[in-house]
C-alpha cells in the first residue's frame, strides 16, 4: 500500500508541476458555467436545481478527460521512464492504481472546484441539497469511467495524441452515445426492446442520469466499480504484454 | 550473487541473446562489452525485470527474477540506457520519490539522501527541474537514484555516455569506490573504461558471449596489448594485428 501512496503522491504532484493542472481547471470551470447559464438556461428555467449544470458533465468529460488520462501512460513510454518505473519494487497493478487514482483525485479537485454553482443555487432558492450531493458523487464515478477507458487506452500506445483520440471515440461510442436518448430512439423498432435496454444499460449516461436524480441504487454504483476495475485489470494486462515496446 | 542460466530473448525471428549462461559474485566488476545491437541492453532489461526472458533463468542474491521479482528488485539498483527521469521534476522530489518507493525511513532516509548527494555532487541542483539540466547532471540524477538504497547489486547501462572526461572520471573513481562488496556490472562500448574501473570484462556479440577473461588477460590476446584490437578481432571475426585465433 505504502507503493500505491508514493506512486499517488508523485503522480498527482506532477499535474501540478506544469501548467496542465492550471489549464484543465480553467477550461472546466469556464465550460461548466457556459452550458450552464447559456446552452442549460440556468435562470430561464426558475428551478432551483442543478439539473443544467449536471447534464452537460458527460459530454464535457468526453473531450477534457482523455486530455488528462492521454498522459498517464503514453508519457512514460516516451520518455523511456517505464523502465525506471517497471524496475522498482512495485507491482504493476501498484502502479496502475497509484497512477489512476492520482488522476481521479485530480479530477475530483476539479469537480469540487464548481462548488460556487451550489452556493448559488442555494442562494438563489431552496434546492434539494442531497440530490446535489447526490449527482456529485455520479459525476465523480463517471470521471472515473472515463479515466479508467483513457488508462487502459494511454497504455497501448507511446503517442499522448493517439491515446488522446481512442480515448474520445471509444467513450462516444461505447459509454456515451448508446444512452443518448435520440441514438435509441433510431434504433427502437430495429432491434428488440431488450437488446436496446442492454446496449442503455451499458452506457455512463444511463447510471449518470439515475444517480444525478438523486437515488444513489446499488446498481449504478457497482456499474462504475466493475467498469473502473475491468478497465484497470486491462490496463495492467496491455501493460505486461508490451512493457518495452 | 547474479547467477545467468541459459538466457534466451528472441523478438520474432530475431535472437537478441542467445543462451547466456554466466554468474558475477560481490566484488567483481563486470564490463559487458559489445558492439551496438550485441544484447548488452536488453540483457541488462531482463535481469532488472524490465523484459521477461524467452528462456532461461536469472536469480539475484538467491532470488528469482521471474518468480519473485519484488525481492530481486529490491536488492538491485539499475541506471537503464539514456538515464530516463521525471523531467518535470525536481532533483529532490524525484529522489524523495526513489526514497519512498524504496521504502527508506527516518534516519537511515535522510543518510542515504545525504550520502548520494554529496556524492554524486547534486547539492547545487536539488531544487532545479530535471529537464532543464544537462547531460551530465541528468545521468548523476540517475546513478543517484540507483545508488539510493545501497543495494548490493548495481546494474548500470552505460554509466558514462555523454559525459565529459572530468565527470568519466569522477564515475569511474565512485565505481572503483564501491566495487569492494559489490556486485557491479556496467555495459559501455568505451575500451579505456573497462581497464579503468573492470576486474572482469565479458564481449558478447549477436547474443553470444565471445569471451570472459580480466581485462588484463584479453588485452594480453594481442600483440600490441590493446584492448581494441582484440576487441576488434573477436567480435569481427578478422584476424587483427597479432591476434592468435583461439
Amino acid at each position: 500500500m505504502h507503493n500505491v501512496k508514493a506512486l499517488f503522491k508523485r503522480e498527482f504532484g506532477s499535474y501540478f508541476a506544469t501548467p496542465l493542472a492550471f489549464v484543465f481547471i480553467v477550461i472546466f470551470l469556464v465550460l461548466t458555467g457556459v452550458f450552464t447559464f447559456f446552452l442549460g438556461g440556468f435562470y430561464d428555467r426558475n428551478q432551483a436545481d442543478l439539473a443544467p449544470f449536471f447534464n452537460y458533465h458527460p459530454w464535457l468529460y468526453l473531450f477534457l478527460i482523455p486530455a488528462l488520462s492521454m498522459r498517464l501512460w503514453a508519457e512514460e513510454r516516451k520518455s523511456g521512464s517505464i523502465e525506471l518505473l517497471m524496475t522498482l519494487p512495485v507491482t504493476t497493478w501498484q502502479a496502475v492504481l497509484g497512477k489512476f487514482l492520482a488522476a481521479w483525485a485530480f479530477a475530483g479537485v476539479a469537480l469540487a472546484l464548481t462548488f460556487p454553482i451550489w452556493i448559488t443555487v442555494n442562494y438563489l432558492g431552496n434546492p434539494d441539497n442531497g440530490t446535489i450531493f447526490a449527482a456529485y458523487i455520479g459525476s465523480l464515478l463517471m470521471a472515473g469511467g472515463f479515466l479508467a477507458v483513457g488508462s487502459c487506452l494511454s497504455a497501448a500506445t507511446r503517442n499522448q495524441v493517439i491515446a488522446f483520440i481512442l480515448t474520445a471515440v471509444v467513450c462516444l461510442f461505447f459509454f456515451v452515445m448508446s444512452g443518448f436518448p435520440p441514438v435509441l430512439g433510431m434504433l427502437n423498432g430495429v432491434l428488440p426492446q431488450s437488446l436496446i435496454d442492454a446496449i442503455a444499460s451499458l452506457s455512463f449516461l444511463t447510471h449518470f442520469s439515475s444517480i444525478a436524480k438523486g437515488v444513489i441504487d446499488l446498481r449504478d454504483l457497482l456499474y462504475f466499480a466493475i467498469l473502473i476495475a475491468v478497465w484497470l485489470v486491462a490496463t495492467a494486462i496491455v501493460l505486461d504484454m508490451k512493457k518495452a515496446d | 550473487m547474479i547467477e545467468i542460466n541459459h538466457l534466451t530473448k528472441r523478438y520474432g525471428t530475431l535472437t537478441a541473446v542467445d543462451d547466456l549462461t554466466f554468474s558475477v559474485q560481490p566484488g567483481q566488476v563486470l564490463g559487458f562489452l559489445g558492439p551496438n545491437g550485441a544484447g548488452k541492453s536488453t540483457t541488462m532489461k531482463m535481469i532488472t525485470g524490465f523484459l521477461a526472458p524467452t528462456a532461461g533463468t536469472i536469480r539475484v542474491c538467491g532470488h528469482d527474477v521471474e518468480s519473485a521479482p519484488l525481492a530481486a528488485k529490491a536488492s538491485m539498483g539499475y541506471l537503464p540506457e539514456g538515464a530516463p527521469a521525471y523531467a518535470e521534476m525536481t532533483v529532490r522530489g524525484f529522489l524523495n520519490f526513489i526514497a519512498d518507493v524504496r521504502g527508506l525511513e527516518g534516519e537511515r532516509r535522510r543518510a542515504r539522501l545525504d550520502d548520494v548527494i554529496a556524492r554524486l555532487a547534486l547539492g547545487g541542483v536539488l531544487e532545479q527541474m530535471i529537464e532543464t539540466l544537462s547531460k551530465g547532471f541528468k545521468r548523476r540524477v540517475g546513478l543517484a537514484q540507483a545508488l539510493l538504497h545501497d543495494p548490493p547489486v548495481l546494474i548500470l547501462d552505460e554509466p558514462t555516455d555523454g559525459l565529459d572526461p572530468n565527470q568519466k572520471h569522477e564515475v569511474r573513481t565512485l565505481i572503483n569506490a564501491m566495487s569492494k562488496d559489490k556486485i557491479i556490472v556496467i555495459s559501455t562500448h568505451i575500451l579505456e573504461e573497462v581497464d579503468a574501473v573492470c576486474n572482469r570484462a565479458i564481449i558478447i556479440a549477436n547474443g553470444r558471449i565471445l569471451a570472459d577473461d580480466t581485462p588484463k588477460a584479453l588485452a594480453a590476446r594481442s600483440a600490441t596489448g590493446r584492448l581494441d584490437d582484440v576487441f576488434r578481432s573477436i567480435t569481427t571475426g578478422n584476424a587483427a594485428q597479432g591476434v592468435a585465433h583461439a
